[in-house]
């Protein structure tokens, strides 16, 4: 049934992140702000994974991801994989990583917090990467990755 | 070690060496104190919300060594709910002072204080967040009591849950080895991520509901007040607070070197009838807040190194 199989075509610069599951590619696209880009992006959901089952997929034309912006959807696409697409080859592959502060991307759980109450740009320190735990810059709440919502 | 322009926002922000250095300075600035050590030194002393007693305390801190004081005891609330606001007043006051105390009802406000300006910010209380100057002088309370930080056995009594000052204290007191008591009803039990950094600092803590049960093993009991609005039913309230006040009949269930301690103001979680006993050091501990600002002041304004 290969006849069936659907394929993204090729870009001949830019970036590839495979490996994300398709509950999160929307959120993959909103961490890197994707839908208010004027880059050539396209996407896929539900693409067949021998390691995921289903999974998706986002290749960007024309921009080269740094690691430290991909590793930003690290807190949602843990096993995420990125390559970097020059001349339509493979220049450069890795897996994103949970960094160590996460900026500007989720928002504070306590609504007593200085960055809910006075719109400031928030700020968390990754605490434990195993269990996912972040702490507020501010109010040093602790937070589950898992409660978190995006700015 | 040097404090110098350092920020005084959270007692995480803190080494232990740094802990004890600040407490070493309190002890020499109460038996030596230098009513000229902070002369020309200006304090801005901006409370967003009112508490007078911590307010009086930084105030005489600064008076009592010589500097001077400037600011506002409590604004007009309606004017500060833009964050302007609170951005532009320390902005101001960075201008007219040479350290900045702030107290302010929104969690992290002093950290995003701090931030916005160039002059050293101690942070006196961001809501249910930090208080550092009271941690450090609950241990400087501590320390003075029982001659160590090292290895003690410490009860926290009370609303565990939702109090700040046991929280600050749990984490300062992960630096010296102590061994913790938490006794609270089921409802205020101490979250679970101070149980987890607990764990993970490898300190030894259980969890009770009878104080009688563990009371005879501690060295210090440090007691909160239980907040009747922490409370959707008044009946349950009572129920609670009747078991978690202390009165006489603790004596029969005590070491003998016992101390206890309350950040005050109580309600009636401590019955009068045990302020005249040697266990009773709260307001010594209230007292102990001068010597431990002082101290902070003088690091943190270069004239004591
Ligand atoms: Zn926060």
């Amino acid at each position: 049934m290969k006849g069936k199989t659907f394929k993204i075509s090729a870009i001949k610069n830019g970036t590839v992140i495979d490996h994300v599951s398709t509950d999160h590619i929307f959120k993959v696209m909103d961490i890197l702000k994707l839908n208010e880009s004027n880059d050539v992006v396209t996407m896929g959901t539900n693409l067949e994974s021998k390691k995921m089952g289903k999974k998706g997929l986002i290749k960007i034309g024309g921009r080269y991801l740094t690691k430290q912006e991909a590793d930003m959807i690290a807190i949602i696409a843990t096993g995420a994989n990125i390559s970097i697409i020059k001349d339509y080859g493979v220049e450069n592959k890795f897996r994103v990583e949970i960094p160590d502060i996460i900026e500007n991307i989720v928002k504070c759980v306590n609504t007593n917090c200085v960055t809910n109450a006075y719109n400031v740009p928030t700020r968390f320190h990754v605490i434990n990467r195993k269990t996912l735990k972040i702490r507020c810059h501010y109010c040093e709440r602790m937070t589950d990755m898992s409660e978190i919502e995006m700015v | 070690m040097s404090f110098e322009k350092h920020d005084i926002i959270s007692i995480r922000d803190l080494s232990k060496n740094e802990i004890l250095h600040i407490l070493d300075t309190a002890k020499k600035i109460e038996d030596n104190p230098d009513s000229r050590l902070l002369e020309n030194k200006m304090m801005a002393s901006l409370f967003f919300e009112p508490s007078t007693r911590t307010r009086l305390s930084f105030e005489s801190a600064m008076r009592r060594l010589g500097g001077e004081v400037i600011g506002f005891a409590d604004p007009d609330a309606t004017s500060l709910k833009k964050g302007e606001t609170l951005w532009d007043t320390v902005k101001m006051a960075e201008n007219y002072s040479d350290i900045i105390v702030i107290r302010n009802p929104v969690e992290g406000s002093a950290r995003l204080a701090a931030e916005a300006v160039d002059v050293p910010v101690i942070n006196a209380g961001d809501g249910a967040n930090q208080h550092p100057t009271q941690t450090l002088l609950d241990l400087y309370t501590i320390l003075k009591e029982k001659g160590t930080l090292e290895n003690l056995n410490v009860g926290f009594l009370g609303d565990l849950n939702y109090g700040r000052t046991v929280h600050s204290l749990v984490v300062a007191l992960s630096h010296f080895n102590t061994n913790m008591f938490f006794i609270s009803p089921k409802a205020l039990k101490i979250p679970d991520s101070y149980l987890d950094e607990l764990k993970q600092k490898g300190i030894q803590y259980h969890e009770e509901e009878d104080l009688f049960k563990v009371s005879r093993e501690l060295d210090v009991l440090y007691v909160t007040r239980i907040q009747k609005e922490r409370f959707p039913d008044p009946l349950e309230y009572r129920k609670y607070v009747g078991v978690y006040i202390i009165d006489r009949k603790l004596l029969d269930h005590i070491k003998p070197e016992l101390r206890i301690l309350h950040p005050l103001p109580r309600v009636d979680e401590i019955h009068p009838e045990l302020d005249d006993t040697e266990h009773a050091v709260y307001f010594d501990q209230a007292k102990n807040g001068i010597p431990v600002r002082q101290a902070i002041l003088a690091l943190i304004l270069g004239r004591i190194k």
